[in-house]
Order: structure tokens, then C-alpha cells, then sequence
């Protein structure tokens, strides 16, 4: 039968293909880093690969996660099958426990004396003097405002329970959020909240004042295009999202009490092959050259690069709002949260949403 | 629900057996394993995956119990559902009779179709419809003020009244199509012999046609309660800041912070409730019924 016949054929052909692509990886081995990532953020352009190829020699390959838990899964079977892998800072420490990163010379990294000092040194990356994690990108969870109701930005969380917005004020309906952002509106670190009793208060008054929680970018951007609300808890990204592409009256606003941050970073496998090439690649990573391209072909988070956020448009979101090194002095960037804390900080939010109505 | 039916003999049952047991097995599949799934889930400390210690406990059960939250939210919960079946009682029992017995023909075809339209399309998609509709300067707000001589402000959305529309449209159809199958078998001859006696036609309607459409008030009521009792969506897209429910709770639970044991054991709670508020009702249901 001719099909038979294809099929051994194809079957031949495979098995060539698998001795000859066996046969390559041996050869190739010194000349290929494998990253480790969410897929399409950042490090999988490919016109950055081919930029990084042609710049090194190296080529990259890559395979992706679905949550931080994959992440440290893969890891932790795969060990000595990656070479640069992206962490959320939050995630570091516990991959360091584990002995799944090795500590980085970054002395090695040109770019790195660039990057954001409060970053660079985060204790989120940094142990012993050692560190574990290069600051790749960051954002931020705070404020934003509806333009049209406001003559003057305002510059203080206050502003939430101004009675003038009553009615017009919404948050995300994210117990972790709600809960942060009640800390950082009585002064307390969101990592290590002393006095839980202090946030429910505070949010209990905040609670008169709430139209509606939102869920999604979407909701918060319709109820600001219809006149609904005044000022809310946003994302960062989503904040410029809203200006940006969809041409809503939005200003982010950061203010003096402080923010929530996220921060990425890059960090080595304990068992990579090819250290000097995964330094390179996230030296690449965090130098002005990827991350201009990055913002204005694809749009992307904020640089931990100063020099990199400068190459940026005077006017572009990422370095007019965000860009400010007086805001990184206000950003606290999160910690990972216990179960524990996790069902605390729910049970409260409910009994905040049941008691207001 | 409200009349019982004369049990089948065992000799008709052996011949129907090999017809039911697809559907039996289907049930026990379906809606039986992962049920009990669900019980165990509700009696453990943790979920039993793998890395996870596990005990049985009952401490889920207690937490229904240490704050008054669960509790009040319950309650909120049932008086809601005893709000939507009462609206969709009073608009979708005269929707049905005039279906049964006033249209014919081509017109109860169309109005029908009107009426199970919206069950052919998403829920979610009605749901922001709504929110269409409901929201200042949204559709009922623009209409009015373009009508009437003053002004007015029409802003329902994200109240509770928001969730109460939005709950009465999704389940007006159970209501109507109940209520239609049993005004519908009601013999008019029945109805012309009263009149003809001297009965007024509130008479006519209270002697006569409730009684006789009990069963389907009753088992549209009872297909409303169930579910609007546990209902998450509608409260948390139109509710806003009074969206808070007993069925958003669980989902919570489910979603948010993935305790599923918690979750597991509010939702049998919710069932026992539910069961018990059924068999409170049911001689009352009965003794109209008979």
C-alpha cells in the first residue's frame, strides 16, 4: 500500500531528522542558552533573539510556565535543562531555599550598574551579600483618576475618602488588594500588617464611599468613559493601557503614602552550562537598546534600568509617571503571603462587603 | 412536587428497567460521584493532592457557625430568593394564562418564542445587557429624560434592586412555561360552567384556576428559589457594593483562595437550608394543591 510505504518513509525521515538534530545539540550545545519564562513577555521576541544571536553567537531557546508554582516545578525536575530563568521577586527567596538559583556576578553585567538602586538591591533578590536576582521590570497597583473630575492631581490616598467623591470611588474586588492598600492608608508595611483591626477600620470607612468593585480592566475603563466614577485603585499597566489606547481622561497617580509594586527579576539556575551566556542575555535584557524596541513595538512594564527608561519618549506613560526616581523610594514591593494570612485577609474582606449594605 | 403519583407496580417496573438504567448511570457519574466528592472535600483539613497533609475535620462546619457573617449573609441570600419568586409569580402567572388562554394560534406562537428568547442566549450576555440598560445615563435614564418635562435620575445599577431585575428576567421563563402547562390542560368547559353558575371571574380565578395551577406555581417557584437562593453572577456584576451574597461566598471560596473544604461545606449548608425551607412549604403547597 502507498501509504505504508509513506509511513515508513516519514519514519525514516524522522528518525534521520532525530540523530541529525541529536548530532547538532552536541555540537551546539556551548551555543545555546534555554530561558525559562511566561510566554510572550519579553524575552521571546523574536526580532530580540535574532538582535542577541546576532550580537553573541548564542542562540535562545525557550519554554514557558502558566504560574509561579510550574515555575518551580520545572525547576526543580529539570535541574541543569535552563539557563536564565524569570522570577517574580516575590518567588526568589523560596527558589533560593530550595537551591534552585545560584548566586550572579554582576560584575559581569555592564548594564547592571544602571539599574535602579533601591531595586538592585532589594532584599526580595539580595541574601548574604549575594545576589540571586538581576531587577528586570516592575509595576505598580495604586490610584487612578478620572481627569474630568479633578482641577488639580491629587497626591494623597486621602483622596478615596474625600466625601466630595462619595458615591464615585471603586475598588478591586481582591481581598490581598483591598487589604495592601488599607495598610499603606494607615501606614503599615503591607508585607508585615501589625494591626489588622486598624486596616478593617480604615476600610470600613472607606466602604460609604465605594460605587461599585471592579473585576476587570474592562469595567473600570467603561465606568469612567460613562461619568461613573472619579477616582479608583488601578494597575499601572492598566492605567496607560486606558490613556493610551483607548483615549480615557486616566492619570495614574502614586501617592505620598506609598504603592504596591511587583517586581520581575532574572536569575540563574543552580545547574546552568553556560553561565557566561545567560549574563549575557540578561545583560541584553535590561539594556536601553531591547527595552526601547520592547515599549514601542509591543508595549511592556517599567525597566529596573534608569538609562533605559530615559531612552524612552519624554512623554511615554513608562517614564513620565512611572519613570521617577522619587516614586521607587515609595514603592513596596510585595512579599509572598501565607495561606494563613491569604483566608485572614478574604474573611475580612467579606464581612467588610456583607456589613455595607 | 405537590401531588404524589401512584407508585408503579413491580411488575411494570422489571420491563423499564434496561430503558432506565443509562439514565442511572448517568446520574450516579454525573451528579452522584462528584457530590460525594464534594462531602468528603467538606470534612477534610486540606484538599488531599499531592504535598498535602490532611485530617478529617469538622471545623468547616463550625466556621458557618463563629461569626454571624455566614449566617446573615444566608439569610440575605433566601429573602432574595423569596423576592425574585414572588415578582416572577405575579408577572409570569398572567403572562402564562394569557398564553393558555387567551392567544391562539399564531400569536401564542410568537409571544412564546418572545417569551423563551431570552433562555437561548448566555447568561452573561443578559446580565450586561442589563447593565446597559440599568447604569445613569444609560438607556431607562436617557428614555425618561426625554420624555417627561423634568428632570430625573435613573441609576439602579449596582444596587440591590439592579440584582432583583436582573435575577426576575433570567428566571421569568421557568415561571411562564410551568404555569402555561398546567393553565393549558385546565379543561374550559370548567370555566364556562362556573360562570354560567353565577361566578364572578375573581371567584372563577381563585376557586378555580389557582387551585387547579398549583402544581405549576408550585414547581416554578420551587426551580426559581433553588437557584437564585445560591446565584453569584448576577449579584456580582449588577450588585456593585450590595453584591455581596451567600453564593458569592462560596465562589470565593473556590476561586480566590482555594479552600475548598470551606466552600465545600457552606454549599451543604446552603442545601440543608434549602431542603428544610422546601419542606416547610410543602403541606402548605399541598393543601392548595389538592
Amino acid at each position: 500500500m502507498s501509504t505504508r510505504m509513506m509511513n515508513r518513509t516519514i519514519g525514516r525521515g524522522l528518525l534521520a531528522a532525530t540523530l541529525l538534530a541529536t548530532f547538532c545539540a552536541g555540537v551546539a550545545q556551548a551555543e545555546e542558552i534555554r530561558v525559562l519564562n511566561w510566554k510572550g513577555y519579553g524575552t521571546d521576541e523574536s526580532w530580540a533573539t535574532e538582535a542577541f544571536e546576532a550580537k553573541t553567537g548564542y542562540t535562545v531557546v525557550h519554554d514557558y510556565f502558566n504560574s509561579e508554582q510550574e515555575m518551580l516545578t520545572k525547576l526543580r525536575t529539570n535541574p541543569g535543562t535552563y539557563d536564565v530563568v524569570m522570577i517574580n521577586a516575590a518567588f526568589t527567596g523560596q527558589a533560593l531555599e530550595e537551591g534552585l538559583i545560584q548566586p550572579i556576578d554582576t560584575g559581569k553585567i555592564t548594564n547592571a550598574a544602571d539599574l535602579t538602586p533601591e531595586m538592585a538591591q532589594s532584599e526580595l533578590l539580595n541574601t548574604g551579600g549575594k545576589t540571586y536576582g538581576v531587577p528586570w521590570v516592575w509595576g505598580l497597583t495604586s490610584l487612578a483618576i478620572n481627569d474630568k473630575a479633578f482641577d488639580q492631581k491629587p497626591d494623597s490616598i486621602e483622596v478615596m475618602w474625600d466625601p466630595a467623591h462619595k458615591g464615585k470611588v471603586v475598588l478591586r474586588d481582591d481581598a490581598l488588594e483591598a487589604v495592601q492598600f488599607g495598610a499603606i492608608a494607615t501606614g503599615q508595611d503591607i508585607n508585615d500588617i501589625k494591626d489588622l483591626g486598624a486596616v478593617k477600620e480604615k476600610l470600613a470607612s472607606l466602604m460609604p464611599q465605594i460605587r461599585t468593585f471592579w473585576s476587570s480592566e474592562n469595567d473600570w475603563n467603561q465606568m469612567v468613559a460613562a461619568g461613573q466614577i472619579d477616582v479608583g485603585t488601578y494597575w499601572s499597566g492598566a492605567a496607560s493601557r486606558a490613556k493610551v489606547n483607548f483615549n480615557l481622561p486616566v492619570s495614574f497617580v502614586i501617592p505620598k503614602e506609598g504603592a504596591v509594586g511587583w517586581l520581575d527579576g532574572l536569575s540563574i539556575p543552580a545547574g546552568s552550562k553556560n553561565v557566561d551566556a545567560a549574563l549575557a542575555f540578561i545583560d541584553y535584557m535590561i539594556s536601553p537598546e531591547f527595552y526601547v524596541e520592547w515599549v514601542n513595538k509591543v508595549g511592556a512594564p517599567v525597566s529596573a534600568n534608569q538609562k533605559a527608561v530615559a531612552g524612552l519618549d519624554e512623554s511615554a506613560f513608562n517614564r513620565a509617571v512611572l519613570g521617577d526616581p522619587a516614586v521607587a523610594e515609595r514603592v513596596v514591593f510585595q512579599k509572598p503571603v501565607s495561606d494563613e494570612n491569604r483566608e485572614k485577609y478574604l474573611q475580612l474582606w467579606q464581612e467588610l462587603k456583607a456589613a455595607n449594605q | 412536587m405537590a401531588d404524589s403519583q401512584p407508585s408503579a407496580g413491580r411488575g411494570q417496573l422489571r420491563p423499564a428497567l434496561p430503558l432506565l438504567l443509562p439514565a442511572y448511570l448517568w446520574l450516579t457519574v454525573a451528579v452522584f460521584l462528584p457530590l460525594s466528592a464534594m462531602v468528603f472535600f467538606s470534612f477534610v483539613t486540606d484538599l488531599p493532592m499531592a504535598g498535602r497533609d490532611w485530617a478529617a475535620t469538622l471545623e468547616h462546619y463550625a466556621a458557618f457557625f463563629q461569626t454571624d457573617l455566614y449566617g446573615r449573609l444566608l439569610l440575605r441570600s433566601l429573602r432574595l430568593g423569596l423576592e425574585v419568586t414572588l415578582y416572577c409569580t405575579i408577572i409570569g402567572f398572567p403572562c402564562a394564562y394569557v398564553l393558555a388562554k387567551v392567544l391562539k394560534g399564531r400569536s401564542r406562537e410568537a409571544v412564546f418564542l418572545l417569551v423563551i428568547l431570552p433562555f437561548w442566549s448566555n447568561g452573561l450576555v443578559r446580565v450586561f445587557s442589563w447593565a446597559v440598560f440599568l447604569r445613569g445615563g444609560g438607556v431607562v435614564d436617557l428614555a425618561l429624560n426625554a420624555v417627561l418635562p423634568f428632570e430625573v435620575s435613573i441609576d439602579l445599577m449596582y444596587s440591590y434592586p439592579a440584582v432583583v431585575i436582573g435575577l426576575v428576567h433570567s428566571y421569568l421563563p421557568y415561571m411562564v412555561l410551568t404555569c402555561y402547562l398546567t393553565l393549558q390542560a385546565i379543561d374550559d368547559s370548567l370555566i364556562e360552567a362556573a360562570r354560567s353558575l353565577g361566578a364572578s371571574r375573581l371567584t372563577v380565578l381563585r376557586r378555580l384556576i389557582v387551585p387547579l395551577a398549583m402544581p405549576g406555581l408550585a414547581a416554578g417557584a420551587v426551580l426559581i428559589f433553588v437557584p437564585v437562593v445560591g446565584s453569584f453572577m448576577e449579584p456580582r456584576i449588577l450588585g456593585g457594593r450590595s453584591g455581596t451574597f451567600y453564593g458569592t461566598v462560596i465562589e470565593d471560596q473556590f476561586v480566590a483562595v482555594f479552600n475548598w473544604p470551606l466552600g465545600a461545606a457552606l454549599s451543604f449548608i446552603l442545601l440543608a437550608v434549602v431542603l428544610a425551607v422546601l419542606a416547610l412549604a410543602a403541606p402548605v403547597l399541598r393543601r392548595h394543591g389538592a
